[in-house]
């Protein structure tokens, strides 16, 4: 479980919070979106779960963790377990898919066994790139490349995958084909999933349950079917284009 | 044809050797470059400001000594270190003498083009090995270098060709190779073809040398 406590940042040199007062419990194997506009603080939120960026007040409890006093060893091994997709992919252009996959297993363990290539490749087939394990990524398309992303990300067996914005770079084919392996995962794995998105079409195809980031606050959250039926905030409403934006 | 022949006969074997001395010059004082300026361009790039390890105050003052470095003009800094040049290899003239002041000059412009060669490399690849929960080392190791490999290399015949103009320059100061050459056969005798020859064998070195870095850049780039 995630459990997100009264969690605000606000960064040097800005007198806003990019974050404030922000309490969210995301339970194991929720597939849980995260929506707002740019600018919301949702990318700030997320990255707060794996430390990657550090909260100005509050608390991030992983799996009964406070992630945010996490240094060093615990940190790395944190985050071996809380994988992370990126908007931009993230991978190594001069390392085939294959080698990407793999990195994940160098950086626990400092090498890579003929067990771990083994897996790596039968999670490159589950991404169906079983055939693209020797390509470098400039010879993959953007769905291929991000779908690489999510192999690479399972490589540890983590029991959290975050996704920062991962298919707002992909055509709406890319974006199926990424979502629908996301889901596939989900339901063979269990593993939770958080999905930063500004797309309500994102969320409807894949969350459990929503939540809505409007300049920093927390404005909604609840299970999708009962956000999207009686959306109460603003910004949702307007996500779910019920109301133009000045309305 | 003649001539040629006769010019051959005069120059060829001091031609040769100076070449000979040129590269060899060259290939050691770079490559023990490489050895510092590797790991001083990797500790500028990941303690910079939004690095893997930011700390501005050693960083500042490695790239303040680099800088000091790259700011004195080799000719200067050849005379200027004898003393150690003498206690390090016990002589300031020849291939030998000429080592351990090239080594210096070249060292902080190899730091800058590892540096500048890591800071190409896209922010996401770096971010999303952070995010897998690698160490820092690991991080250098098998990613920021596999990726910079090709700008590298580049890099690499960058220097070596400012590393041959630094040679010509050790050859005044009794360094040998071609630069040494031309100066005592084109300069103070005043044979122009001597000094011709070495003009045309250090842009030939020049072309080899950016070429053969192209080549391998382009072979081992998958971008």
């Amino acid at each position: 479980m995630i459990s997100i406590q009264h969690l605000s940042k606000v960064y040097p040199n800005s007198s806003e919070h990019a974050l404030k007062d922000i309490n969210l419990e995301i339970a194991t194997g929720d597939v849980f979106g995260v929506i707002g506009i740019s600018g919301a603080g949702k990318s700030t939120l997320v990255r707060c779960i794996n430390a990657l960026e550090h909260p100005t007040s509050g608390k991030v409890l992983v799996d009964g963790v406070d992630v945010t006093t996490l240094k060093g060893a615990d940190l790395r091994h944190l985050r071996q377990h809380v994988a992370m997709i990126f908007q931009g992919f993230g991978l190594l252009a001069q390392k085939t898919a294959l080698d990407n996959v793999c990195f994940p297993f160098l950086a626990a363990k400092g090498r890579v066994s003929a067990g771990d290539r083994e897996r790596a490749r039968e999670l490159l087939a589950m991404v169906g790139l079983a055939e693209k394990e020797q390509s470098y990524p400039s010879q993959l398309s953007g769905g291929q490349k991000q779908r690489v992303a999510i192999a690479r990300a399972l490589a540890l067996e983590p029991d959290h995958i975050l996704c920062d914005e991962a298919t707002s770079a992909l055509d709406p084919a890319s974006t199926v084909s990424v979502l629908d392996v996301l889901q596939r995962i989900n339901q063979e794995t269990g593993v939770t999933i958080v999905i930063i998105t500004h797309s309500m079409d994102v969320v409807e195809r894949v969350c459990k349950n929503v939540a809505v980031l409007e300049r920093g606050h927390l404005v909604e959250q609840g299970s999708v079917a009962q956000v999207f039926a009686d959306p109460q905030a603003t910004t949702t409403k307007a996500l779910l284009g019920r109301v133009s934006w000045n309305g | 044809m003649g001539s040629t022949t006769e010019f051959l006969a005069e120059y060829g074997s001091l031609l040769t050797q100076g070449t000979i001395d040129t590269l060899w010059m060259l290939v050691i004082s770079t490559a023990i470059a490489y050895v510092f300026g590797l790991v001083l361009g990797i500790i500028l790039y990941v303690t910079a400001p939004g690095g893997l390890v930011p700390a501005r105050i050693p960083n500042a003052i490695l790239g303040w000594i680099v800088n000091m470095g790259r700011s004195i003009p080799f000719i200067i800094l050849i005379v200027a270190v004898m003393p150690m040049t003498r206690a390090l290899v016990g002589t300031t003239i020849g291939v030998r003498g000429v080592v351990p002041p090239l080594v210096l000059a070249t060292t902080p412009f190899v730091a800058r083009m590892v540096e500048q060669s890591l800071a190409e490399i896209p922010p996401d690849s770096i971010e999303a090995a952070v995010a897998c929960g690698a160490t820092v080392p690991r991080i250098v190791v098998s990613a920021l270098l596999p990726e910079a490999l090709p700008s590298l290399v580049r890099g690499a015949s960058i220097t070596l060709i400012a590393v041959l103009g630094y040679t010509a320059i050790a050859g005044a100061v009794g360094a040998g190779g071609l630069g040494d050459i031309a100066i005592r056969y084109g300069y103070y005798r005043y044979q122009d073809e001597v000094m011709l020859v070495t003009i045309v064998l250090l842009i030939a070195l020049v072309q080899i040398i950016q070429t053969l870095g192209d080549v391998i850049a382009k072979s081992i780039d998958h971008r």
